[in-house]
């Protein structure tokens, strides 16, 4: 029995994707893609490089612009306009395989930024919000660093904490552990495992696989924009339907 | 065969102490040897540069230090001399006042421009220094300009105070309709400010004597005071202005990028010689003869223009530098495009781009001589026009035109320092 099926999962509805095509010029990179997230769901995103896996989760928060079809995130429909792309910016916390820290900000800054300018919390509270969770993923030590003295590993799990600054409901991460030196994989795994347990709703592209059977309750399989397969985690790596499925389970999990 | 083996299987079971470097490895002896003769060739350039060092100094130490500083001709300065190899500092003694503030700024005003310098310091020093002073001291760097204008044009004070108001109501009149959209904020903000201006302008007029200094026209402003003002005034116009363009030129709105682009293509294919001409005489062409739109204020249009059509370049230069993460982590934090710029992106750019930033500065500051070619009296205008036309200095070249360079020296050599400096100061890596 895994973590998985202790962790309730509501029928609301956090995320709904429906027939969504994205085009890079005339490189049709995400094709009809249908996908509903419920609220406290850790989805898996698996799949060779060029899938369309990382495109997927940025046409979430609007970092890439989706040319058909329909995004609607936390209730609130994905258009051009910016005041909407904003509030769900405002909601939907990411995490980046580079980490993205602002090296010109100490750590506790990266983290009090967005809340300070976007939420306009008052600046000793972001600071307290800060440092709780700062302590939460383990290196309130390093609040008045810069992102260029820490460890790679430290530095992820900052950009984790900065994300949870913004108390966000929906946590999309983005091959956060690519980057990282083996030794370093697990800090970080461990510090999204902990945030899973807790129900927050995560949509996650990764290669771990020991994750994805850990904490996920639907691992997606994608290859050439499209989704091929999806099904709870000991389905998909025990039993697989589709044949590329097959071959990519072997090729990553053969050695 | 065995030997080798245990040598393979080798375990170190204490740390060895650490042990001091030779004596020729430290101090002043490892300098020298890595510095000055590391070598035959290294040698060889030293003892050149050495004798080179030697050379200059007996060439100009004489020269220095026989100068006369009292006398009040050339001819004069020859006679003390009597042959012997020595400056003529006099010229710069007599002619100070000239040198300095021009030769028709009234003598008893002096104090005027000379208070505005003092207190540039004081302005400068919370935005130069901006970890060490709080930032409500930049409220002293803002007011400046206008306090700055009264002294050395004079004039009643309303007319600083109500240019002063009127950015202030640009600011209020922002603040409150950005909320609704920063492009309406932006147009309302300009559109107040010059209604303000407008309507003030009325007023000044009957109040010219209130609180009033006597008023000096701009005709009258020279020496290197002319210098300092139009490098001061276009280097802190220009950077803002170069922000906005090099903003405006990666910008998704076409014509806004187009204005960007082709506002800079055009001012940098232009010499800054032949827009200092327009300035001069083909604008007079076009203006209507009673517009008061005297010839300081176009020159430094026209220099703000130039030089903020570089420094978009070099600010551009910065912003495509920072990688693409930083623009998506600022937006996927919820900030909008003000913010990012503002608190991520620019800060960073800015940073990258100072060394680029502080050339165009430094030569901006010394492109300000080229306004002697349109008949203006700054340092260099002073030295070619009534100092070396007057009978009594005509041919003492080398000690007028080395104090210049040694104004212009100090400027620009304090300025590439400071940027030393900060460009120290900002480092955030591996501290």
């Amino acid at each position: 029995m895994t973590a998985n099926a202790q962790l309730k999962v509501s029928d609301e509805v956090a995320i709904s994707i429906e027939n969504m095509n994205k085009w890079f010029g005339a490189f049709h990179v995400l094709r009809e893609i249908d996908l509903t997230v419920y609220r406290g769901e850790r989805i898996v995103i698996a799949g060779p490089s060029g899938s369309g896996k990382s495109t997927l989760i940025r046409c979430v928060n609007a970092l890439e612009e989706h040319q058909k079809g329909r995004i609607e995130v936390d209730g609130t429909v994905l258009s051009s306009d910016l005041k909407n792309i904003d509030k769900i910016r405002s909601e939907v916390g990411m995490v980046f395989q580079h980490f993205n820290l602002f090296p010109h900000l100490t750590i506790l800054e990266n983290c009090t930024l967005a809340p300070i300018w976007v939420r306009k919390t008052p600046k000793r509270e972001a600071e307290d919000v800060a440092m709780h969770f700062l302590e939460k993923v383990k290196i309130p030590e390093q609040a008045d660093k810069y992102p260029g003295q820490l460890s790679g590993g430290q530095q992820q799990r900052v950009a984790i904490a900065r994300s949870l600054c913004m108390k966000p409901r929906i946590m999309l991460f983005d091959e956060p552990t690519s980057a990282l030196d083996p030794e370093m994989i697990k800090e970080v795994l461990d510090t999204m495992v902990e945030l899973a347990e807790e129900g927050m709703t995560m949509i996650c592209v990764t290669h771990e696989m020991g994750f994805a059977r850990q904490v996920a309750n639907r691992v997606i399989f994608m290859d050439q924009g499209q989704i091929i397969e999806q099904n709870e985690p000991e389905e998909f790596f025990n039993n697989p339907k589709s044949e590329r499925t097959k071959l990519f389970l072997s090729q990553i999990l053969g050695h | 065969m065995s030997d080798t083996h245990s040598q393979t299987a080798f375990v170190r079971t204490e740390v060895l102490p650490e042990a001091p470097p030779p004596v020729y490895e430290q101090g002043i002896v490892k300098w020298l040897r890595e510095n000055l003769f590391s070598s035959v060739a290294n040698t060889i350039l030293t003892l050149a540069a050495i004798w080179a060092v030697y050379y200059l100094a007996t060439a100009t130490g004489p020269w220095i230090l026989n100068g006369v500083w009292t006398t009040s001709s050339l001819t004069e300065c020859r006679d003390v001399l009597q042959g012997d190899v020595g400056a003529c500092f006099s010229v710069l003694a007599e002619r100070w006042n000239q040198l300095l503030f021009g030769f028709k700024y009234p003598d008893e005003l002096y104090w005027r421009p000379l208070l505005a310098f003092a207190l540039l310091f004081v302005a400068l020093g919370p935005l130069l220094f901006f970890k060490v002073f709080p930032r409500k001291f930049l409220a002293l760097t803002a007011v400046y300009p206008f306090l700055a204008f009264y002294l050395i044009w004079g004039g009643t004070i309303m007319v600083p105070v109500f240019a002063l108001l009127g950015f202030v109501v640009g600011i209020i009149v922002y603040r409150r309709l950005v909320l609704q959209s920063a492009a309406m904020g932006l147009l309302g903000a300009v559109i107040a400010a010059f209604a303000f201006w407008y309507a003030t302008g009325f007023i000044t007029g009957p109040m010219a004597n209130f609180l009033a200094l006597e008023p000096v026209p701009s005709r009258d402003m020279g020496g290197f005071m002319l210098n300092m003002m139009l490098g001061v005034i276009c280097v802190s116009l220009s950077l803002p202005i170069g922000i906005l363009l090099a903003l405006g030129r990666q910008s998704n709105m076409p014509i806004i990028k187009w204005i960007s682009v082709v506002f800079i293509e055009f001012i940098r294919g232009v010499p800054l010689i032949t827009l200092l001409f327009v300035a001069n005489v083909v604008l007079a062409y076009f203006l209507p003869p009673e517009s008061s739109l005297d010839l300081i204020l176009r020159v430094i249009i026209m220099i703000t223009m130039f030089a903020s059509a570089y420094i978009a370049e070099v600010i551009r230069g910065g912003l495509a530098a920072l990688p693409k993460g930083q623009y998506e982590a600022a937006d996927s934090l919820g900030l909008d495009y003000a913010q990012s710029m503002q608190l991520i992106i620019l800060p960073q750019a800015l940073k990258i781009s100072i060394p680029g930033i502080v050339n165009v500065s430094v030569g901006l500051f010394k492109d300000t001589t080229l306004v002697s070619v349109i008949s203006m009296f700054d340092l260099v205008g002073m030295i070619r026009g009534p100092i070396l036309g007057a009978s009594e200095w005509n041919g003492v070249y080398w000690e007028l035109f080395g104090f210049a360079a040694l104004l212009f020296f100090v400027v620009c050599y304090s300025i590439s320092q400071y940027s030393q400096w900060l460009e120290r100061q900002l480092q955030t890596d591996h501290r």
